[in-house]
């Protein structure tokens, strides 16, 4: 691919999703679009950058940005995360929220809804202890075709088999044909829908409990510290952000700090010091 | 420190050794058997701490070798993982009735294997 096609199309993918491509990414931005070129009746990249800078095409521009910034997921994605998610925070929020009866749960690059049905599953695991409470589970994703998806909640068998242990395949899903679909129940404790964490949120907080994760990793710093205060604005001060593995907030915002002692989970800096101690301990 | 070790029961040859090279990759000393009755002659030398067992095999199955392997003395500790074509929710609960730890549907990579050696706490996660 020719450079100046190549920083088109980064440019593009930049300004849409804030995803940063460097040049490295060449082979990454080649694969994905390929098919997305096909779909347009387009010979091949050249063309397709040709047809970016003459006819400046929404549908295309959209196409180009949701193939470069569909990433891997799967359920329980790392394990760990959803661990302390179960061990640690739903704990301190059945304790905390005892009054109240409600948690509101916000899985911010949901693509395809593994990360918003784990916790999910998660839930409907504990669901005696969350008698009476009201739930709240928001999946978004800046492509409408993942919401789709995700909505629909069918999977292949590599998906369902990467992170998911039998026992909930055997529990929460449903086998059609070659498919797999997780259950009504499931899918009704979770809401999808399009949103480009860019632009306007449109008052989807306040959440309680934070995934994103994997995400900031593709922004700029300018624009990872000015997506770490938005959230920190839709937090209470026991409110907990989870983080990808590779990802920090050093150096990004004063907002938030880690919690003591639990790799990958921040909490705003104005929560209490000993707000999280007694149930980590325990 | 001990080894770990698999038993991997298959009755494909090369099944066997696309498997033993992801086990042996993970640290784990392989045995293989090709069917369900040489794989009890291999549990009654030595019980495994893992068995990746196929369903479908000649002299004797997977699921009358879990039967049999979970009958003997010491039987309860390996971890079963079925490894098989079989990919029908009623074949998957009923090996996983027989006594089977996990539940892979063939085809499988290094990434599946892997991840459900994590879910049951046999290696480190990432590791």
């Amino acid at each position: 691919m020719k450079e100046e096609d190549f920083d088109l199309l980064a440019h593009l993918v930049k300004q849409r999703s804030g995803l940063v491509l460097t040049r490295d990414k060449a082979y990454l931005l080649e694969s994905r679009l390929i098919p997305v070129a096909r779909k347009f009746d387009l010979k091949d990249l050249d063309d397709l950058a040709r047809a970016v800078r003459d006819k400046r095409d929404e549908k295309l521009a959209t196409a180009i940005t949701e193939a470069m910034t569909t990433n891997e997921t799967f359920f329980f994605r790392d394990q760990k995360p959803f661990d302390q998610f179960r061990k640690i925070i739903l704990p301190h929020m059945l304790k905390a929220r005892a009054a109240r009866k409600s948690l509101r749960v916000w899985s911010a690059a949901a693509s395809t809804g593994q990360e918003a049905y784990s916790l999910a599953m998660i839930l409907a695991e504990e669901a005696a202890k969350l008698q009476g409470w009201k739930v709240d589970i928001i999946g978004t994703d800046l492509s409408a075709e993942v919401i789709e998806k995700a909505k629909e909640g069918f999977y292949n068998q590599f998906e369902v088999q990467r992170g998911l242990p039998v026992t909930m395949l055997m529990k929460y899903f449903r086998q059609e044909g070659e498919k797999w679909q997780i259950s009504e129940k499931i899918r009704s404790m979770v809401q999808y829908r399009a949103m480009n964490l860019l632009a306007d949120w449109g008052g989807i907080g306040p959440f309680d409990v934070v995934f994103c994760r994997n995400v900031l990793i593709y922004f700029d710093p300018p624009t990872k510290s000015r997506m770490l205060e938005r959230i920190a604005g839709l937090m209470p001060p026991d409110g907990v952000l989870f983080l990808g593995g590779a990802e920090a907030v050093l150096g990004l915002t004063s907002r938030f700090k880690n919690m003591e002692g639990e790799k990958g989970i921040y909490i705003p800096a104005s929560c209490p010091a000993d707000a999280w101690k007694a149930t980590a301990a325990a | 420190m001990a080894g770990k070790s698999c038993l991997i029961v298959e009755d494909s040859r090369v099944v066997r050794k696309v498997a033993r090279t992801i086990m042996t990759g993970f640290q784990y000393e392989c045995r293989e058997a090709e069917n369900g009755q040489l794989a009890v002659e291999e549990c009654e030398k030595a019980m495994p701490d893992v068995v990746l067992l196929d369903w479908n095999m000649p002299v004797m199955n997977g699921l009358d070798f879990l039967h049999k392997l979970r009958s003997m003395p010491g039987g309860d500790a390996p971890k079963v993982i079925f490894c098989t074509t079989e990919n029908e929710m009623s074949r998957i609960q009923e090996g996983m009735g027989a006594g089977a730890d996990e539940y892979i549907m063939k085809p499988f990579d290094g990434d599946i294997i892997r991840s459900k050696l994590e879910m049951l706490g046999l290696i480190e996660e990432g590791g």
